[in-house]
């Protein structure tokens, strides 16, 4: 056994110094490499906000320097604002997001709670129709939904773009996950207190689900603000454009041409959620990993 | 006699639990339905028809329009386009989005830092972006063919060459994809615990390629099936830097699947042609979903 | 040649000492055990031995040289930890097979592919399958090489645990609470086999626990720790016989001891709550004390038959614990605001119906501590006879 022990070689030793610099330059390397990704990655915000603070002439020359020389910003922007109903579009990215929001939550929550807690005909299959659901992307009913919208006379309407998204199989998913976990004890004690099923779900069981709610409500709001396939195709209204579907009409109207005016619009229609991802960071990863974690 | 009397108000018990529970699921159980259940159901049916938006009636084809689909060289062009995206975006932006996690994980101040520049991109709007990087990559007023000049390397017309327009739009996928799965990785690497890296250092796991190979790399195996699968299912789904930077072209190289579904079925109205497309769109996702499911399995295990 | 010594090691995450100048001396296989409440810097001290944390300050020797500079994998020490840290991802066989896999083949013939190439491969792992087979027959593990450590019981991890410790022959094994996670049967099994284990290999062994059972029945010796600092190092029959420290003296005994204000009369005697007793000291007159008596120091005799010089409290039964071979017995004493006083006691005693007794003991079982915690020599007092116990009827 020690003999073993010792025919094992005894490595050289290395100086506390060699290991300090061995450490500082793998250090250097790590940063290096990660650097030059970031750069990579943040390379099209900044010359995004560079070239919407450029003059025309300035866009157009042959030599490039990132910092404008001389500032159109007011022009830009102004371009930009007039030409397109740029804030429209933001407003019809909130209201489309607020909508859709609000409306899941309220079918979602009740239908996990059941799903999850209560015992009544129909759970089980109801259940499969989720997990299916979940592999269903939304571009595979387009084509009945917009047929039944256009017979309907509704499409070029706010609940044209919604209604495909009320439902979210994703958050009864997650809920269900959420409040499988959450104490039966505690369900049992409020119906002897004499809640109603009702009041236990509002009252009890969301407010400790809050954390998997906002984690919820940052994917749905992230999802549809940046959603193009569906709302391309039952609007046609300038009018009722998320900000994609405007940015696209923009583009098409400048005809790629007046970047100054393009990059403006960019930077108007992708600020709200570029801001609210550095304001609320941990929520933002949290929400969009947990589609992921699910 | 105590049990004969109890039993009613159990059994009362029990109808609210079963009405409450058929109320709670029922919006969502409605909205399944014609959300998804029967539009499914609709475009299996119209898939077997020649059914076109606006005319009056409809005949039934059976598998005529899955076959001309799948004998249409353009619809073949797109599929296969879509397939090389996949398999340009798949290995770039897991690999790519493993080693960043990888080094972003050992940072302590610089962590939050490096999370917000490679998460940027997936929370910002692709369509603005894109307009974006068409003026990146401008043959002329762009500053990438402008660094190319500055190196003395010939212009590339990226979004003009047919040779270049996909693989220049799956990097574009890449750069959206790669914060996304990074932070999958960090979640997966922040569930490996401490204490197997210490005992692997007095084991003898000494070296970087070490502790990745006997730790790192196995325990991160489920995570990397599972983030293998969702890219998979995201790049399938590639229409929005399509439709606004290439429209397909040039000369078709960059036609995706889900591009072709909506100018069959938005633009042309051949509805029938277009649903048929969205049963060969449908097959593959299932079939990521099947291998998602398998994916899952395998994460619960050791 | 195998012994650990620690010399003057201290540490302190950010601004909170941790470790303030340990110095600790193990000999060549010695069973040293660390004890001490959570948070006194035991676990901190063994990973620094293990290599895991750098120390701020002070030398570790093993086998008299400086090993500062080593990585942990070459110190010649295993560690068994806490949670175990089995690899999930590997069998049994594989858990106990990586040490030797990685100080045995070059990184080549460990890289997946890569090493098919090498022919030396094949051969090394033969001899290493050998060991580890060797290893798992000692440990009984021989029918559970093909599992993953999911597949196993507390028990069963445990064991390979220490398996994977043993396979390399290390000159030091380091433990880290390793039976914490052991239900209480299992546990005090364990003690008996990990104290053969050690006979059996001969090697040293430095053991962390909280549990002051598991340091006074496994090791030679046992420093006690508290705050970053050794309050003292002994024998556990040392330890537990002449405590150094209040808080030693509170940490091992289970009851604990029962501890009681005193103070230094006239003539250097020792009173205990106002009575004196047949003890004296050399301090000054009117310094406090505190006085500790072990459970099984007190016996509790009729009110009115306690000796006059043996120390005796009046005390009145509160309750009593039956633990089948013998009873804990919770007294009251009079006075405001004093701990109940816990004694040992035989089933069959019998106490009066009123619960009134004189709990008495010889003076010389007190243990003495000033107010600084730090324990008082204290000697019998001139002119004392030996103490006659009336006992109660059995």
């Amino acid at each position: 056994m020690g003999a073993a022990a010792l025919a094992e070689p005894i490595p050289l030793r290395a100086t506390a110094a060699q290991t300090r610099i061995r450490r500082l330059l793998s250090l250097l390397a790590t940063h290096a490499v990660l650097m030059a990704g970031a750069v990579f990655m943040l390379l099209p915000f900044v010359w995004m906000l560079m070239t919407s603070l450029k003059s025309p002439g300035e866009i157009f020359s042959a030599d490039f320097t990132l910092w404008p020389r001389r500032f159109s910003a007011v022009e830009n922007y102004d371009r930009a604002l007039t030409t397109a109903p740029l804030l429209r579009f933001a407003l019809n990215g909130f209201i489309i997001c607020f909508g859709i929001l609000v409306v899941q939550l309220l079918v979602a929550i009740p239908a996990a709670y059941a799903l999850a807690k209560l015992k009544f005909p129909g759970r089980n299959p109801l259940f499969v129709l989720v997990l299916l659901g979940l592999c269903i992307p939304v571009q595979v009913p387009a084509l009945p939904l917009y047929i039944a919208l256009a017979s309907l006379g509704l499409l070029n309407t706010y609940f044209a773009i919604m209604f495909p998204f009320f439902l979210s199989v994703f958050a009864i998913f997650l809920f269900r996950q959420f409040f499988k976990s959450f104490p039966d004890d505690i369900i049992n004690a409020a119906r002897l207190d004499g809640m109603s099923e009702f009041e236990i779900v509002w009252r009890i069981v969301v407010p400790s689900a809050w954390p998997a709610i906002a984690a919820f409500s940052v994917f749905s709001a992230v999802a549809h603000w940046n959603d193009l396939y569906w709302p391309l195709i039952v609007v046609s209204d300038t009018r009722l454009a998320p900000p994609p579907l405007g940015m696209m009409f923009f583009a098409d109207a400048e005809t790629g041409s007046n970047y100054g005016a393009l990059t403006a619009a960019a930077t108007v229609l992708t600020a709200p959620l570029v801001i609210a991802f550095l304001v609320a960071r941990r929520r933002f990863i949290e929400g969009i990993t947990m589609t992921g974690v699910k | 006699m105590a049990a004969e009397l109890s039993r009613p108000r159990r059994s009362r018990q029990h109808w609210i639990e079963r009405l409450t529970g058929t109320g709670f699921a029922l919006p969502a159980f409605a909205l399944l339905i014609m959300v998804n259940l029967l539009p499914l159901i609709a475009v299996l049916y119209l898939s077997l028809t020649d059914y076109e938006f606006g005319a009056l009636e409809a005949k039934f084809v059976g598998l005529a329009n899955l076959n001309k689909a799948l004998s249409d060289p353009i619809i073949r062009r797109s599929l296969s386009n879509t397939l090389l995206y996949v398999a340009i975006v798949l290995p770039g932006s897991v690999l790519l989005a493993l080693a960043v996690a990888v080094l972003v994980h050992g940072r302590r101040r610089t962590r939050g830092f490096y999370e917000v520049a490679y998460f940027l991109p997936v929370t910002s709007t692709l369509i603005a972006m894109a307009t974006v990087w068409q003026f990146l990559l401008h043959p002329r007023l762009g500053p990438v063919n402008a660094a190319l000049r500055w190196f003395g390397l010939a212009e590339v017309p990226f979004l003009s060459d047919p040779a270049w327009a996909l693989p220049t739009l799956a990097v574009i996928g890449i750069w959206q994809l790669l914060g996304f799965n990074m932070v999958l990785f960090l979640a997966g690497l922040s569930a490996i615990p401490k204490d197997l890296y210490e005992a692997a250092e007095i084991d003898g796991v000494a070296t970087g390629i070490d502790r990745f190979l006997t730790i790192t790399w196995p325990l991160l195996g489920p995570t990397t099936m599972f983030v293998i699968v969702t890219t998979s299912i995201t790049a399938f789904k590639v229409f929005d830097t399509v439709a606004v930077m290439t429209r397909g072209g040039p000369m078709g190289s960059s036609e995706v699947l889900l591009y072709n579904i909506y100018l069959e079925g938005f633009q042309y109205f051949h509805t029938g042609y277009a649903a048929a497309l969205t049963v060969i769109f449908l097959f593959f996702i299932l079939a990521f979903s099947v291998a998602q499911t398998f994916a899952l399995e395998r994460r619960v295990h050791y | 040649m195998a012994s650990v010594e620690l010399k003057s090691i201290g540490k302190s995450f950010g601004s909170t000492p941790v470790l303030g100048g340990i110095d600790l001396a193990v000999a060549d296989g010695e069973f040293m055990t660390l004890v001490g409440p959570s948070g006194c810097g035991k676990t901190t001290l063994i990973r620094i031995i293990a290599g895991i944390e750098s120390q701020d300050a002070g030398a570790v020797l093993i086998g008299g040289s400086s090993i500062d500079h080593l990585r942990p994998h070459e110190r010649r020490v295993a560690m068994v930890f806490q949670s175990y840290a089995l690899y999930p991802h590997m069998s049994v066989r594989g858990n106990l097979s990586l040490p030797l896999v990685m100080s045995r083949l070059r990184l080549h013939e460990r890289v997946p592919l890569i090493r098919l190439l090498s022919s030396r491969r094949r051969e090394t792992m033969h001899s290493i399958e050998g060991e580890v087979e060797a290893v798992a027959q000692q440990l009984q593990l021989g029918a559970l090489l093909d599992r993953r450590p999911a597949q196993l019981s507390g028990g069963q991890r445990q064991r390979v645990a220490l398996g994977r410790a043993m396979v390399r022959h290390p000159d030091v094994f380091l433990m880290d609470e390793p039976l914490s996670n052991l239900d209480a049967k299992l546990r005090v099994h364990m003690r008996t086999e990990l104290a053969e284990l050690h006979q059996r290999l001969g090697a040293t062994f430095i053991y962390v626990t909280h549990d002051q059972v598991e340091a006074m029945t496994m090791s030679d010796r046992v420093a006690m720790m508290d705050a970053g600092h050794i309050l003292q190092l002994g024998t556990p029959t040392e330890l537990y016989g002449r405590p150094a420290n209040v808080k030693v003296a509170q940490f091992i005994g289970s009851p604990t001891i029962n501890l009681l204000p005193g103070s230094v009369g006239s003539n250097d005697a020792v009173e205990l709550l106002g009575r004196r007793l047949q003890l004296a000291v050399d301090l000054p007159a009117g310094s406090p004390l505190t006085i500790g008596l072990r459970p099984e120091a007190l016996t509790a005799v009729p009110a009115n038959t306690a000796p006059a010089d043996a120390g005796s409290l009046p005390a009145r039964l509160r309750r009593r614990e039956n633990l089948g071979a013998e009873h804990i017995l919770h007294f009251d004493l009079p006075g405001a605001a004093l701990p109940p006083v816990v004694a040992r006691a035989p089933p069959e005693l019998q106490l009066p119906a009123d619960g009134h007794v004189a709990l008495t003991f010889d003076p010389l079982a007190c243990h003495l501590f000033d107010p600084s915690g730090a324990r008082v020599e204290a000697r019998r007092a001139e002119g004392s006879r030996d103490p006659v116990v009336v006992p109660f009827r059995s």
